[in-house]
């Protein structure tokens, strides 16, 4: 194998697993490190930078970053960097001191973001404040978007949107709340600068099979029902419920009905449990709150009696795969199943929508009627006109509409500025040595043993009784500093110099994980085989370094590393040190631009 | 040395043995020796050959005596038997407990200090009785533990630290252990761990006095350059008369060795030596002409590692004292005490 070149910004990126899956790349360890020590404000500041909302982020992301996080590999829980997240909004100091403030002179510069949601707030967040007049139009009165209407309360109190939403809008952001877009045309005839479309994935897939139309009245499209309970328009349903889909959407629509006076509430799914598309989580917090899942069980009539709807008949369905190895749900040949009802929320996924885009505006669509949008410019066939959010690529969740959106300021300053927006800043990297003394380091290496810990929630009768009441309480401070612990620190980062190295085998005899061996050099495939331990993980790199006396190769495989620093420590001649990694991306600014 | 304790967490896939362990089981507590000391290679050497061996740690003895390499049985085999002797005095210790106890397997660690200086005669006499137990010495030429004075194996005319020259005659180990009669001898270097464990194998199923004279530089005071221990100049002169390949009783053999390349050595319980030759005309079982090879060799500067001598079915102290086969501690009062006739016979005998 090749040396690996550790000066390419993405090698140690990667070796982040948490940073390198979350789409806004925030500096998770580093934000980890500073609530152990207490400093709420500056792990909050480090969140706001990067993914803009951490309160509600806290509470409600996607975490692609838990998944991919070492701690599993290694024991089986991921650290609970989502709820840590939330700790550092909770325990915060007042932190509008440290905003930006609104920009002193404007640019002159006049951009529209059309939907008030996470992706129009964080482009706004990043061009207000270099003196961008940036303009929001939401339908709703209030900024939020999805994270106000969708959202439950018991899962995310208004209080924390009005405040993380303030935080932008008091940079001097306007947002004309209750004017609906109607025609991007007309909106591009007002000389806006650059416009922005950042307005979700608005409309609720529906279910059209016999009795749809004959019972409407019980039968509702599950996000438009969580909006108008967000609003106040529903505060009741029937005792029965049933809840058809197997998304977060279905989660949030199962758990408020069992607020909302339904006592016996199902969520009943087409294809297996496992395969369900919310978060293992979510399903654990309908469950526990008495709701069962059922399974296999596909949809076949609405059945209905004077226009009030009485159930839902299913077939019974079970996975097979065809001769192409593809999964396709077959009858099992068991009799249909008819459930009773008085109620049913349909949450079986969202779709775009654009009629109020033109179509002779210069603004492609492909086959499945989604704006041609560029991966990385977010840039549509018009110039000029970016999206962001679901509204770019069809329904993901917050963070990636964060990402989205700084990603669009970046290219909406350039544009602004006569620069071409396919050339893309590089984020700056460091590496700082953490070595204090011979045995110390400027983090904590000891490894936890510890287990994750559990978040404590509201008591459950108490919680059930009040769509607004929080479930979840959040760590206290001790909870919240054990769990910080657990945290392998993986951006300090083990760096290994050859021309130092003596070939003591000292870093091979310390390392618990059996990640380095020095060996004669061969092909990719065939080193992963011939390592202390076998790397079996085709995902995490193999760490190459050569012009060793010996003529053999350093290999230490990434995969399963504590980053415990032992073999910086056992190292006579520091060819291993442990250097922290820190990746400031480039957002919208000077730094972004070619000409600064 | 290091503070941290070393984390319980092991690789996934980490390999287990017949006994269910995996190879982190054999460790001791963390080492305090310096960073990068070639003892803890040697420690890590020691814990792979008993993990491969399958050995039950409760069935070994671990036995050292005072200085850097005596303090390192502390660093493996952590559920295992030790003793930490008086400076020079491990083998008598040894000798006694095998005596008492011929079941459990026993690993002598010492060092060049411990075994060529204070303990010179206790060496030769362990040896010469043909003890049956392992005896490493972890060899690095230097007293570490007082900042590096030369030791009495550091060779005449190598440099110290700070420029002075040795010009004392040097003990060499491998010699005297041929000499007095060691039916197992062998020298390597702890930065060729592939050489190494499988020597370390071979020396625990041996029967009889089985040396390793294992050279382990001195990070902290002999590594400089004028030091004959350094990992350079080991590396440099480092002659490998043969590569062993160790295999376990029933194991099959592969061979893929042209012929006159590859002897197969049996020892007595079975196991067996797979000898790779790398010099065509030396022949480890010819004890003379071993000694003359590492003469000349050693005389030319260069360090001969490898299997030198093995004599695979050699007696040991119990066959010359014809004791009883059982450890001490399991005979039961009939047969301490056989009674009046069996005196009457042994007094009859006398007459």
């Amino acid at each position: 194998m090749r040396p690996t070149d550790i000066s390419a910004p993405g090698y140690f990126h990667k070796v982040v697993d948490c940073q390198w899956a979350c789409p806004a790349h925030t500096p998770v360890p580093e934000y980890i490190r500073l609530i152990a020590a207490g400093r709420y404000s500056d792990a909050y500041m480090i969140n706001w930078e990067s993914n803009v909302f951490p309160g509600i982020l806290g509470r409600t992301c996607d975490r692609p970053c838990e998944p991919a996080c070492r701690r599993v590999r290694v024991e089986k829980e991921p650290v609970a960097i989502c709820r840590l997240k939330r700790v550092a909004a909770d325990y915060k100091d007042d932190i509008r001191g440290r905003l930006p403030k609104p920009a002193a002179r404007k640019n002159g510069k006049r951009i529209a973001l059309v939907g008030g949601g996470p992706a129009s707030l964080t482009v706004a967040r990043d061009l207000a404040p270099l003196g961008y007049e940036c303009v929001i139009f939401d339908q709703d009165p209030r900024a939020g978007g999805m994270i106000r209407t969708q959202i439950p309360r018991f899962r995310l109190p208004e209080s924390i949107i009005d405040e993380e939403c303030g935080y932008i809008l008091d940079l001097g952001v306007e947002f004309v709340g209750g004017r609906r877009i109607d025609s991007l045309k007309a909106l591009l005839a007002e000389k806006f600068d650059a416009i922005f479309v950042g307005s979700g994935a608005p409309r609720g897939r529906d279910l059209d099979i016999p009795g749809r139309t004959e019972a409407a009245k019980n039968i509702h499209i599950g996000i438009d029902w969580l909006s108008n309970v967000s609003f106040g328009h529903i505060n009741k349903i029937g005792k029965r419920v049933i809840v058809l889909g197997g998304g977060n959407t279905a989660m949030d629509c199962c758990r408020s009905s069992r607020r909302l006076g339904g006592d016996d509430v199902k969520v009943i799914v087409r294809s297996g449990f496992e395969e369900m598309k919310a978060s293992p989580w979510e399903k654990e917090d309908a469950m526990h709150e008495g709701i069962p899942i059922f399974n296999y069980m596909v949809p076949k009539a609405f059945e209905h009696d004077n226009g009030r709807l009485t159930g839902v008949t299913f077939e019974k369905v079970k996975a097979e795969r065809d001769e192409k190895g593809r999964r396709k749900l077959v009858p099992t040949g068991e009799p249909d199943e008819t459930v009773p009802c008085d109620d049913v929320l349909v949450a079986v996924g969202q779709e775009n929508s654009f009629p109020w885009i033109e179509r002779d505006i210069g603004i492609e669509f492909d086959q499945w009627d989604m704006p041609k949008v560029d991966t990385t410019t977010m840039q549509c066939t018009r110039p000029g006109v970016f999206f962001g959010g679901d509204a770019a690529f069809g329904p993901k969740n917050i963070i990636w509409a964060v990402a989205h959106g700084h990603e669009a300021a970046v290219s909406i300053d350039r544009y602004c500025n006569g620069e071409p927006i396919e050339v893309r800043p590089a984020p700056a990297v460091e590496l700082i040595s953490q070595k204090m003394g011979i045995h110390e380091w400027s983090y904590d290496n000891d490894i936890t043993q510890d287990k994750r810990y559990r978040v404590p929630l509201r008591e459950q009768k108490i919680a059930l009784a009040d769509i607004k009441a929080e479930v979840e309480l959040g760590f206290d401070p001790q909870l919240a500093l054990a769990e910080t612990q657990r945290c392998l620190n993986c951006d300090v980062q083990t760096v290994f110099t050859s021309s130092l190295c003596i070939e003591c085998d000292a870093c091979v005899d310390i390392c618990p994980m059996d990640c380095i061996t020095f060996t004669q050099n061969g092909d990719e495939a065939d080193l992963r085989t011939r390592l202390t331990a076998p790397a079996k993980n085709p995902t995490q790199d193999l760490y190459v370094a050569n012009d060793l006396k010996t003529g053999r190769v350093m290999v230490k495989d990434e995969d399963v590393c504590l980053h415990c620093g032992l073999c910086a420590e056992r190292c006579p001649t520091g060819a291993w040190d442990m250097q922290k990694f820190f990746l400031e991306m480039t957002y919208a600014g000077e730094a972004c631009r070619s000409s600064a | 040395m290091t503070y941290i304790v070393k984390p319980k967490f092991h690789h996934p896939s980490l390999p287990v043995n017949e006994l269910g362990f995996t190879h982190r089981d054999y460790e001791g507590s963390i080492s305090t020796l310096c960073a990068g000391c070639g003892h803890d290679a040697i420690s890590a050497a020691i814990i792979q050959a008993c993990f491969e061996l399958n050995l039950p740690p409760h069935r070994v003895a671990k036995l050292s005596g005072i200085g850097c390499s005596s303090k390192t049985p502390t660093y493996f085999l952590g559920s295992s038997h030790g003793f930490n002797s008086v400076h020079g005095r491990m083998p008598s210790v040894l000798t006694g407990a095998n005596l008492a106890n011929r079941d459990l397997i026993y690993l002598g660690v010492s060092g060049d200090g411990d075994t060529a200086s204070i303990g010179l005669g206790q060496f030769a006499h362990a040896i010469r009785r043909g003890v049956n137990m392992v005896y490493i010495v972890e060899n690095n030429g230097v007293y570490g533990l007082t900042k590096g004075q030369f030791s009495a194996t550091a060779d005449r005319g190598s440099k110290s630290k700070r420029g002075v020259m040795n010009n004392d005659n040097s003990v060499d180990l491998v010699a005297m252990a041929l000499q007095v009669g060691a039916s197992f001898v062998a020298r390597s270097f702890s930065g060729d761990k592939a050489q190494l464990v499988p020597l370390i194998k071979a020396a625990i199923e041996h029967k009889g006095a089985a040396f390793i004279d294992c050279i382990s530089p001195c990070v902290a005071f002999n590594n400089h350059p004028g030091s004959t221990k350094s990992f350079d100049y080991v590396r440099e002169h480092n002659e490998a008369v043969n590569r062993l390949d160790f295999m376990a009783p029933r194991a099959p053999i592969h061979v893929d060795y042209k012929p006159g390349e590859l002897e197969i050595v049996e020892q007595h319980d079975g196991s067996k030596l797979a000898l790779r030759k790398l010099h065509a005309d030396y022949d480890p079982h010819d004890k003379l002409g071993a000694m003359t090879y590492l003469q000349e060799r050693a005389h030319a500067g260069e360090i001969v590692t490898g299997l030198l001598y093995v004599e695979p079915e050699a007696d040991d102290l119990h066959d010359h004292l014809n004791t009883v086969e059982h450890p001490l501690n399991e005979l039961n009062e009939k047969e301490l005490c056989p009674g009046a006739g069996t005196l009457a016979k042994i007094n009859a005998s006398l007459r």
